[in-house]
């Protein structure tokens, strides 16, 4: 075994524990800090196969603004765990037997057979001075132009979208005007009633 | 640094003149986007009057550059033919009467935003990026922008927990189906070595229909397509999303977007997996048969108009796919016809449901259209035409719909399947002309008189004399499909 392999090895352990944990795990924070994990293994597969800008790509946002995100969210929210599983046994016999028909269904069809190394050689490598980035880069603005454009266009409409469903307008939200405190009159705030004189009787 | 400038020289700008109605649109949009900040709610109108303004301008944009030979462009990801020139005029056109139709509703409701014309503007665009789509990838990021605004749109009422319910199943969902589409696509990348559907099609043909991997990829391709046109089992979120919805984002959600699905199945089922017809066409026989039967059948047993509408929806989206398992032009024509009248039958459906609603009550009960004809004649007559063409009455639109996609299937050899569809729509005409009956032969409950602005009034009504009046250019309408089929690459 090369140090390669033993490298590969190692990334792929670490990523499946850590996916697998990510299910299992009681507490949320736990998951949400293994799959930061497995997106570090992940990253470093991805190295491997000499994609540096993906790789980079993953850590900077997956693990640096997603999942940070998410942790907040997870530890904001108050979860009920104990109804998220509720059910749990009854639907696993089910869901058991349908995953594992899944997997030995897909192991037929995306095992060795069909997508085997001798059916996808390995690669040419690339020259010491090859820039993954930058050819990234030339293809996204050049071929892929259109593509780019349209995925921006989604960014815009999810901006729109996330303003329009969360952004109250500021009358309905509860604020002191400190300028109407200031020109508050006697008048506006007491009302003197007369009323005659009442003897308890 | 100079390979760089090497690489850039030899990049030429391609040609946008294609694409030119999306990218009006697109500009529009943005601009609608900034001219809405500095309105106010008194002039907010004007916000729609440029969204109506843009998509006149985009049809006159479409006509102007009306294609007679497929063009590409953007590196073969972006095709204008007839097929996209014709289905690109009618989604704005429909987006037009959409609009018309929504006004009123949005305004009653504190709902006239210009965030509404801005993601519908969005939407558009998607559908006619979809509809232009050469490449795997544009094909499904345009379903992507048709997807958020919608979902957007549909929980647009924030403080209603109904909507609320219904954009979270149709987000979760809906992300489900794209998923289940990629998942196909990445395989058929997988077993072609390429994304670009001309060179996938050439591809495939080399290689067996009953490739394992081919076959895998598409049942996913084919799962993705039957939950975003609501085929069964997939159909789920259908009467849930068109209910929950605010009856302005039923009416769009209900009308465009199928035409956008037609034009996903041509361009990803005929033109890029034709060579798998065999495959899929067993696949879309089930799922056509199960959406006429459970489509036709619960439908009977609603009593809110906009469930109903949606199950009505669910049988249509079985009998369109009868023309498309014709596998054949003739079929591809005739089921290209059905989506065009289906979208406009939809459009009166919906549009009726906003006439008769006002602040406050949403006319979404059947009970609501008690004794409409003496309330308002008129409105009970386009009702009358609307469901009868959706029955599939002769001499409507929906008549000669049905008839040449059983005729298609006839011909191409499934006479059975002809019978099932004959069958079930006896069984479906059953609660269309239980409106009719509630209409014109039950005393109302409330007796006062149908108010509508008159631009709506107009469109209302030239919409549903239109289901009649269209009788004597259906053979004009069926070469046009069929011609645009014939240019399809």
């Amino acid at each position: 075994m090369t140090f390669t392999q033993f490298v590969f090895y190692l990334f792929s352990a670490v990523l499946i524990f850590a996916a697998a944990m990510v299910i299992t795990v009681r507490n949320p924070v736990k998951a949400a800090l293994f799959l930061v994990l497995a997106f570090f293994s992940a990253a470093g597969l991805w190295v491997m196969l000499e994609a540096e800008f993906l790789a980079i790509a993953l850590v900077l946002v997956y693990v640096g603004a997603v999942m940070v995100l998410f942790l907040f969210v997870v530890m904001m929210l108050d979860i009920n765990l104990a109804r998220l599983r509720e059910g749990f046994g009854e639907y696993l016999p089910v869901g058991a037997v349908v995953a594992a028909l899944m997997i030995v269904e897909m192991g037929v069809i995306l095992g060795p057979r069909h997508f085997g190394l001798h059916r996808f050689p390995l690669p040419p490598g690339h020259a010491a001075g090859y820039s993954n980035t930058r050819e990234l880069g030339l293809q996204l603005y050049t071929t892929y132009v259109y593509p780019f454009e349209i995925a921006s266009l989604i960014l815009l409409v999810a901006i729109i979208a996330a303003i329009a469903l969360s952004m109250r307008s500021h009358r309905r939200s509860r604020h002191q005007d400190p300028g109407k405190q200031v020109q508050v009159r006697r008048e506006d705030r007491v009302r003197i009633v007369k009323m005659a004189a009442e003897k308890k009787g | 640094m100079v390979s760089v400038g090497n690489e850039l020289m030899t990049f030429a700008v391609p040609n946008m003149a294609p694409a030119a109605p999306e990218i009006f649109l697109a500009g529009m949009a943005c601009v609608i986007l900034l001219l809405d900040l500095v309105l106010d709610d008194s002039n907010r109108y004007l916000a729609y009057l440029v969204a109506l303004a843009s998509l006149v301008a985009a049809v006159g944009i479409t006509l102007h550059g009306f294609h007679h030979r497929a063009l590409y462009t953007f590196d073969h990801m972006f095709v204008a033919d007839r097929l996209s020139d014709v289905l690109d005029l009618a989604v704005l056109g429909l987006a037009f009467c959409v609009l018309v139709y929504s006004r009123c509703y949005l305004r009653e409701r504190g709902m006239f935003r210009g965030e509404y014309f801005v993601l519908g503007l969005f939407g558009v665009v998607g559908m006619m990026i979809m509809i232009s789509a050469a490449h795997f990838l544009t094909l499904y990021l345009g379903l992507e922008l048709l997807s958020l605004s919608q979902y957007a749109m549909v929980a647009f009422q924030r403080d209603s927990s109904r909507a609320t319910e219904a954009a979270m199943k149709y987000f979760v969902l809906g992300a489900l189906a794209s998923g289940m589409l990629l998942y196909g696509m990445s395989m058929l990348y997988g077993a072609t070595g390429s994304l670009d559907i001309p060179t996938v099609s050439a591809k495939i043909a080399t290689m067996s229909p009953h490739n394992v991997i081919l076959v895998f990829g598409l049942v996913f391709v084919v799962v993705g397509l039957a939950f975003k046109i609501g085929a069964v089992p997939f159909h789920m979120w259908i009467p849930d999303v068109y209910d929950g919805a605010p009856t302005a984002v039923t009416l769009y959600i209900g009308t465009m977007p199928k035409i956008a699905a037609f034009a996903m199945i041509m361009r990803l089922l005929v033109w890029g997996l034709q060579e798998l017809a065999v495959n899929w066409q067993e696949m879309l026989i089930v799922l056509a048969v199960l959406s006429m039967l459970i489509g036709n059948v619960v439908a009977i047993a609603q009593t809110n108009i906009k469930r109903m509408l949606a199950y009505s929806t669910i049988s249509h989206m079985g009998f369109f796919l009868l023309g498309i398992v014709a596998a054949g032009p003739v079929g591809y024509g005739a089921a290209m016809f059905y989506m065009l009248v289906y979208a406009a039958m939809s459009l009166g459906g919906f549009g009726m449901v906003i006439v008769m609603s006002r602040a406050g009550f949403e006319a979404d009960r059947l009970d609501d259209y008690r004794g409409l004809n003496q309330r308002s004649p008129w409105h009970a007559l386009i009702m009358l035409l609307l469901m009868f063409s959706m029955a599939g009455v002769p001499p409507t639109a929906g008549f000669y719909a049905k008839l040449l996609v059983f005729q298609a299937i006839v011909n191409a050899g499934f006479v059975w399947l002809a019978v099932v569809g004959v069958l079930l729509s006896v069984v479906g005409a059953f609660y269309y002309l239980r409106i009719v009956k509630l209409m014109y032969f039950d005393a109302p409950t409330d007796t006062s008189p149908v108010k509508v602005e008159p631009d709506m009034q107009l469109v209302m009504g030239i919409n549903g004399i239109a289901m009649i009046a269209i009788t004597p250019w259906v053979g004009t309408l069926v070469s046009l499909c069929a011609h645009a089929m014939r240019a399809m690459p």
